[in-house]
């Protein structure tokens, strides 16, 4: 004796939200069961193992019958098919694009090719992500990234408006666009201790401050550049380059240095390290950016700025408001320097660096 | 010319790819009515064509309009070769025909494909422009509104109901026509779908050309059925109940829509039923003393004739079983069983029966004019308006093994055209028919309900179960006497409550009196004095197909009782095979029901509502599944329990063995009574000013049955000489009340106890019942959830007993409905209404059962109150009509003579219902009021009562309305046009809910827009990539509620009442990689408004006057 076939299928679409994470974490079905036991579903409405099962496996067929609309989520608002309140179908959306950071963090910057695809083992093994949600969040990356390539406008809007996600969802997936798109490093040793959180608020800066779009509606009328979120400002990494002058003319630098330690003198501990190696510190910061028009060297950004700035303050045991105080006045001082002209671009550089540095300054 | 048709395709969206190359798709429509074929322009390289086309128009005679779908082809263009289909729509236009219905068609639709599923959707306008014909001769029945539901229609009042309508059509099947061996599977379905939506329709016309034949505008409790008779052919057939409706809403009783046929008749009709009236009121009420018999209350004249006897009162027919096997050999007549005994023209019989029938009722009887006018005397509605049903005897149940022969349809000698060949006109000496056999089971039925002393047949329904050559041919239905005035035409001018007068029982009891003369009872019953007036006798037990009356006192709350049975049979062909079913049929019908008897036993029940016996025969199998709602009906005694014994007494250790069972039996009565709240009231507690006219003991012993009983209880006796089509609450009231003895002599004892004791109840918080609602819940919060569920088990195990194949049977069923309750948990506390289970063995060592129900949230906090609620009826989408009916009356008619004394017998009584206990005897309340004086000064009474119950009435709403989650609001005309208009982003699907009940909690219908009968067949050979057949099954049954969903929406409504699935017909070849499956639904599309939404409804009912009073202008 064998169930041939079994099926319920509800007028409104029967979902449950636990069933839906296990499927989406990759779960067969008898896992599933097994999970779903454990969690005590056993003791509601006296339900037998046989019962859990035969639900499962509807939901799972039910989500399956489901994932193609997810695909293009604005076709499940209109679809016919399935008969869900809206509130339901916005779950549905934000939970299929969410994806586990561990796994993000592997591909963060990675071509979101076939090749890549195929490292997906190796990858689940890595992060004990089942390999079939490691598919789905790299089928995600993909699809939205291919969506909104082509695609005017602002890309966090792009992606909210193509694929219904929440404000906060849509960011990270613009932070993950951005990355693919520049290539940037993340996967070296010394970069490991960095979150995909800490990327995703470097990448907002970056978008909002160093891309073509983020130069401001005004300068675009239109609004409606192409990849105008994605590739950075080529115009500004040109300008980046005038301030090396910083580090070349040594009148500046001395300068920049007195009125930086004058401001810091007393005012905290590491006062003698900050002083003894600001030369190097700003040099360091100076040739990054003055090495931004170089593809390659985009790629290594966030290498160099661990590199160069934050693992040499962290063997001198700066605290993290020494950080803050430092840059602050680091970037401020150049203000008073007159003989340095490139305030604007100055201002617009550090101000993504010392975001990106703050969030990045951690253990 | 009467009609002109005009589609217009605006748009399609998520069309699939047709062209891998480019991705895209060159679509263009073919829209098709009749022979007339126009086309749309190709809309190049887009999945969104926008083609905007001009309207296409048909003109074509209202006759085809009523038959013929409109037919939408999506196809992809292909500069070389031939045009690839994408899908089709098919739309019934019959909405569009009735003024009171839809105006227009508008909206998406899913392109459907038999192979692929749907596959995108379209957007399509439709309309229709119908001219007067003045033919009289005219074929079609344009404007005769169609309705699933068993009831009475929301909104509407019932002037007449003539009665019993059915109509079948007979074709060769387009699967096994030779040309199927040479075309596409595709193309085959189609034509099959094609088919049967043409056969469908002209089912339909020529049921509406009977009713407007009777002088009827409507038919209510329409059931459509399908056979697939395979190589002999496709029989859709159907059922219904011709109504004169009017719409209540519009405040005037005399509406616009009734027939201009029943105008002249209804007047002929008026005076005497007036004249009837003034004896009868004088002669009624003195009545103090002495339980009158139920025929007093028949309104018939100053001499009533005899109580109501039958011809042969006592000859229970139990030779005439339902079983008699006719067999239909390929040359001459062989008419089966006791029909063909008795007489041999069938129809001289019939007109001879109906005579007798017309003189026993004497011809003082003004009432019953339906019995001069039809044969049968059946209803199809399963719940009436109040006082409509006077008494009902039980369950009457007929089967019938018939072996199929191919249609022989001179007509269709050419397979190409499937020219509908109506079964009725073939000439007499053609083989048997498929009418002629109805006819038969028809017939018995009458007769069982003839000896159970009832004229009518009420909650009637018909079905088939097929398994190659033989197929089984069942009815069953619920004999009662109806109130005469209801099948009188012409009394327009009567409220639907003021026949309380003529009713010397009260309504809360009156319907479980015994309509058969107690001395000569058909069986052997017991009979006790009702419990509730104290007046009239009443049986132990009483079985019966319908729903429980609104009115009815019930203590406690019901439950699905289900009595499930597998039999082994010896594969077989022909005549052999039948014989061996036929031999098999008692048995099980006599098994089915002491399951049912018993399990009701051990809920410490005494009444069965919505009784639904199946038996569907297999290859090597039958199975009998039986689904009730177990209730107790406060006017009924109190069942006793179940008590075992042994067949050897003496032996200790089996002694010791009953014991046990003994007192496992009694634990699970006691939790059992304690679960459905089960304490009747103590008869103690009454108001003893209120029993002073009769005298009697009222203790619960001392009302003992006065009539000798006797005492057989032989099982075995039973099973033998009972026949097993009158399977009835008279089979098993043998046995004293107290003591219901099971004797376990055998095995096959034991293992009944034993599946007795395994049948699970619901887990807490929720509750089950197969009737619309459940008996004692009555504040339903607007949560609702349908669900169609499909299980198949395959028994591997070729060498199974009965007895394991029972337990498999019974496992199955409750693990059906232990899933049900498990994937439903989050809607606790809840109840599964209408849980409708059929059985089906599609192949050797399958079973299938399928289920289709509603799962409906109430609110426990307010259960507490159910006495207070009690006058709530179950819907409430109606009660607005009927209690602001009869006040309207009040205020203004107190010149009628009747009236008043309606208002008596009706309004007070409800009132005390909710301000005194339950079991208070209003029967006699009506005695008092003897004196015109009383009269009056009730009636004053009366209208303030009735403004107290409308407070508390809002009261409960506003309770309700709180605790509603969200509802969709109406789509109508304007908002429609909006949605279209918008393309991307935002939601353009109307929310669409769907209930097998006739109405929506928390909702009233404003506007019925016309019944929704679909057909489809999916098929496919790549069954293991759709998922298995689990995924095949589980994908085309979302489509078919997708597809009804959207034309639903399509028509301006916002959900289906009353859906049912009638079949769902699944093959399937594993080692192919194929299967088919066919599924057919029905149901009523309607627009509903939350109750709350009062500003709303006076607009909508505006809108919706305005739009048929434009239709009207233009028609």
């Amino acid at each position: 004796m064998s169930v041939e076939l079994d099926v319920f299928v509800g007028n409104t679409t029967i979902m449950d939200e636990e069933v839906y994470q296990l499927w989406l974490d990759g779960y067969t079905v008898i896992d599933a069961v097994k999970v779903r036991r454990e969690g005590g579903v056993l003791d509601e409405c006296e339900a037998n193992a046989d019962v859990v099962l035969s639900d499962t496996m509807d939901q799972y067929r039910t989500f399956q019958m489901c994932e193609r609309l997810l695909h293009s989520p604005p076709k499940l608002a209109n679809q016919l098919l399935f008969q869900i309140t809206p509130h339901r179908q916005t779950i549905l959306i934000e939970r299929y694009y969410a994806f586990d950071d561990a796994f993000v963090r592997e591909v963060l910057g990675k071509k979101l090719s076939k090749g890549t695809k195929k490292d997906l083992d190796d990858i689940s093994a890595k992060t004990t992500v089942t390999l079939k949600s490691c598919r789905r969040q790299f089928d995600n990356f993909k699809r939205v990234f291919k969506v909104v390539e082509e695609l005017k406008g602002p890309l966090v809007e792009n992606i909210r408006h193509h694929f219904l996600l929440s404000d906060k969802l849509a960011k990270d997936y613009a932070a993950i666009v951005f990355f693919a798109n520049n290539r940037f490093e993340t996967g070296k040793r010394k970069l490991q201790y960095l979150t995909f959180q800490d990327f995703a608020i470097c990448a907002g800066q970056l978008i909002n401050n160093w891309t073509v779009g983020a130069v401001g509606p005004d300068s675009f009328v239109d609004n409606m550049v192409e990849d105008m979120d994605v590739d950075l400002d080529k115009e500004f990494l040109q300008e980046l380059k005038e301030l090396k002058i910083l580090i070349t003319d040594k009148d500046l630098l001395d300068q920049h240095k007195s009125l930086v330690c004058t401001a810091l003198r007393g005012k905290t501990k590491a006062f003698n390290e900050m002083e003894a190696n600001f030369k190097n510190l700003s040099r360091g910061l100076v040739n990054i950016a003055a090495k931004l028009t170089n593809t390659k060297d985009v790629r290594d950004f966030f290498i160099d700025l661990v590199e160069k700035f934050i693992e040499p303050c962290r063997s001198d045991r700066w605290t993290a408001a020494d950080m803050k105080l430092y840059l602050t006045h680091y970037t401020n001082s150049v203000h008073i320097l007159d003989t340095f002209k490139h305030q604007v671009v100055w201002d617009r550089y550090m101000g993504v660096i010392k975001s990106c540095i703050f969030k990045m300054y951690h253990d | 010319m009467p009609g002109k048709l005009k589609a217009k395709i605006v748009a399609g969206r998520h069309l699939p790819v047709m062209d891998r190359a480019s991705d895209l798709t060159d679509a263009f429509v073919e829209v098709k009515f009749g022979n007339t074929t126009f086309k749309t322009d190709v809309y190049p390289k887009s999945l969104n064509p926008q083609w905007n086309s001009e309207w296409f128009k048909f003109e074509v005679d209202d006759e085809d309009l009523q038959d013929e779908p409109l037919q939408i082809t999506v196809l992809d263009h292909d500069t070389y070769s031939a045009n690839d289909a994408i899908g089709k729509v098919y739309i019934d236009i019959d909405p569009l025909l009735c003024t009171e219905a839809a105006s227009i068609i508008s909206g998406w639709f899913p392109i459907y494909d038999t192979i692929h599923g749907i596959r995108g959707e379209i957007n399509v306008l439709v309309k229709v422009e119908l001219f007067n014909d003045l033919n009289r001769f005219r074929q079609s029945s344009c404007g005769v509104k169609f309705f699933c539901t068993t009831s009475i229609p929301r909104g509407y009042r019932a002037a007449t109901v003539h009665g019993f309508l059915e109509e079948l059509v007979v074709n060769e099947d387009p699967e096994y026509q030779w040309i199927d061996r040479i075309r596409t599977p595709r193309a085959s379905n189609e034509a099959r779908q094609r088919l049967i939506s043409l056969m469908s329709g002209e089912l339909q016309r020529k049921i509406g050309l009977k009713v407007l034949e009777m002088g009827g505008n409507a038919v209510v409790g329409y059931l459509q059925c399908f056979d697939l008779e395979g190589e002999s052919g496709l029989v859709v057939r159907a059922i219904g109940t011709a109504c004169s409706l009017e719409k209540l809403s519009s405040g005037s009783i005399l509406n616009t829509h009734t027939h201009p046929n029943t105008a002249p008749a209804s007047n002929a009709c008026n005076s005497p039923s007036k004249d009837g009236k003034e004896p009868v009121f004088g002669e009624d009420l003195p009545s103090s003393s002495g339980p009158p018999t139920p025929f007093r209350a028949l309104p018939t004249s100053s001499s009533p004739p005899p109580p109501f006897s039958p011809s042969k009162p006592c000859s229970r027919q139990s030779s005439s079983s339902d079983t008699d096997l006719s067999l239909t050999p390929k040359t001459g007549m062989g008419s089966g069983g006791s029909a063909g005994k008795e007489a041999g023209p069938l129809k001289t019989l019939l007109r001879q029966q109906t005579q007798t029938a017309l003189e026993q009722r004497g011809a003082s009887s003004s009432g019953l004019l339906f019995n001069a006018r039809q044969e049968f005397p059946f209803f199809t509605l399963t719940s009436f308006p109040p006082a409509f049903l006077l008494h009902v005897g039980g369950v009457v149940n007929a089967r019938s093994v018939k072996l199929l022969d191919r249609i022989h349809n001179p007509a269709l000698g050419n397979t190409r055209s499937y020219k509908l060949l109506d079964w009725n006109s073939v000439t007499a000496d053609e083989p048997e028919t498929r009418d002629a056999w109805w006819e038969e089971i028809r017939q018995e039925i009458k007769s069982h309900a003839k000896a159970l002393g009832c004229h009518a047949v009420v909650g009637y329904s018909e079905s088939t179960s097929i398994c190659e050559e033989v197929c089984i041919l069942s009815a069953s239905g619920t004999a009662a006497i109806l109130n005469p005035r209801y099948m009188r035409e012409g009394c327009l001018d009567i409220g639907s409550t003021d026949h309380r007068f003529e009713e010397p029982s009260p309504p809360t009891c009156g319907f479980c009196h015994i309509p058969y003369d107690e001395l000569n009872m058909p069986f052997p019953a017991q009979l006790t004095y009702c419990y509730h007036c104290r007046r009239q006798k009443v049986p132990d037990v009483l079985f019966t197909t319908i729903d429980l009356p609104a009115e009815a006192a019930v203590t406690g709350k019901g439950c699905l009782i289900q009595a499930r049975l597998c039999r082994l049979k010896k594969k077989a062909q022909g005549e052999v095979n039948a014989t061996a079913i036929s031999n098999l049929l008692p048995f099980m019908e006599y098994e089915l029901h002491t399951q049912l008897m018993n399990k009701l036993k051990l809920r410490s029940m005494n009444a069965l509502f919505g009784l639904r016996i199946q038996i569907s025969v297999g290859e090597n199998m039958l199975l009998g599944l039986a689904s009730a709602t177990g209730v107790y009906l406060t006017a009924l005694p109190a069942p006793g329990g179940i008590q075992i014994a042994g067949k050897t007494p003496g032996d200790p250790s089996n002694e010791q063995h009953l014991l046990t069972i003994q007192k496992r039996i009694n634990e699970a009565t006691a939790k059992n009574k304690e679960l459905y709240q089960i304490n009747p009231p103590k008869l103690f507690a009454l108001d003893p000013e209120v029993f002073c006219g009769t005298n009697m003991e009222l203790t619960e012993e001392g009302v003992g049955s006065p009539i000798p009983e006797p005492r057989q209880r032989s099982r075995l006796f039973r099973s033998h000489s009972e026949s097993s089509d009158e399977i009835s609450e008279l089979d098993l009231s043998h046995g004293k009340k107290d003591a219901f003895v099971l004797e376990i002599d055998d095995t096959d004892a034991v293992e009944d106890i034993h599946s007795l004791l395994t049948d699970a109840n619901p887990p807490r918080g929720f509750y089950s019942c197969n009737t619309e609602t459940m008996p004692g819940i009555y504040n339903w919060t607007s949560g609702i959830q349908m669900f169609t569920s499909v299980r198949i088990l395959r028994l591997n195990n070729t060498n199974l007993t009965n007895q394991g194949l029972n337990k498999i049977f019974t496992d199955l069923c409750e693990n059906l409905l232990k899933s049900f309750y498990f994937k439903l948990r989050s809607m606790i506390p809840c109840c599964l209404c209408h849980l409708n289970f059929t059985v089906a063995v599609p192949e050797e060592e399958l079973i299938q059962v399928a289920v289709t129900a509603v799962a409906m949230t109430f609110d426990k906090d307010q259960t507490q109150e159910k006495l207070a609620e009690k006058l709530i009826p179950k819907g409430g989408s109606d009660t607005d009509e009927q209690l602001q009916f009869p006040m309207e009356l009040c205020a203004d008619s107190s010149t009628i003579n009747s009236q008043p004394s309606s208002k008596i017998s009706g309004v007070p009584e409800s009132t005390n219902i909710s301000s005194r206990a339950a079991s208070v005897d209003y029967g006699s309340f009506a005695d008092r009021c003897s004196t015109w004086l009383e009269l009056l000064r009730l009636k004053a009474h009366t209208i303030r009562r009735g403004s107290v119950k409308t407070s508390r009435r809002t009261q409960s709403l506003a309770h309700s309305v709180s605790s509603l989650e969200h509802s969709s609001p109406l789509p109508d005309g304007r908002s429609r046009s909006l949605r279209s208009s918008r393309s991307f982003g935002g939601s353009t699907v109307t929310v669409v809910k769907m209930t097998p009940l006739s109405f929506l909690p928390g909702t009233r219908i404003i506007k019925y827009l016309g019944i929704i009968n679909m057909f489809f067949i999916r098929e496919t050979t790549s069954l293991r990539e759709e998922g298995g057949v689990s995924g095949f099954l589980h994908s085309f049954i979302a489509e078919v509620f997708a597809m009804v969903r959207a034309h639903v929406a399509a028509l301006g409504g916002n959900a289906v009442v009353s859906y049912s699935m009638q079949d769902c017909v699944l093959m399937e070849n594993p080692n192919k990689n194929q299967a088919q499956c066919l599924i057919n639904v029905s149901g009523d599309a309607v627009i509903c408004v939350r109750e709350s939404d009062q500003d709303s409804l006076a607009s909508t009912t505006t809108i919706g006057h305005s739009c048929s009073s434009t239709t009207d202008v233009t028609t």
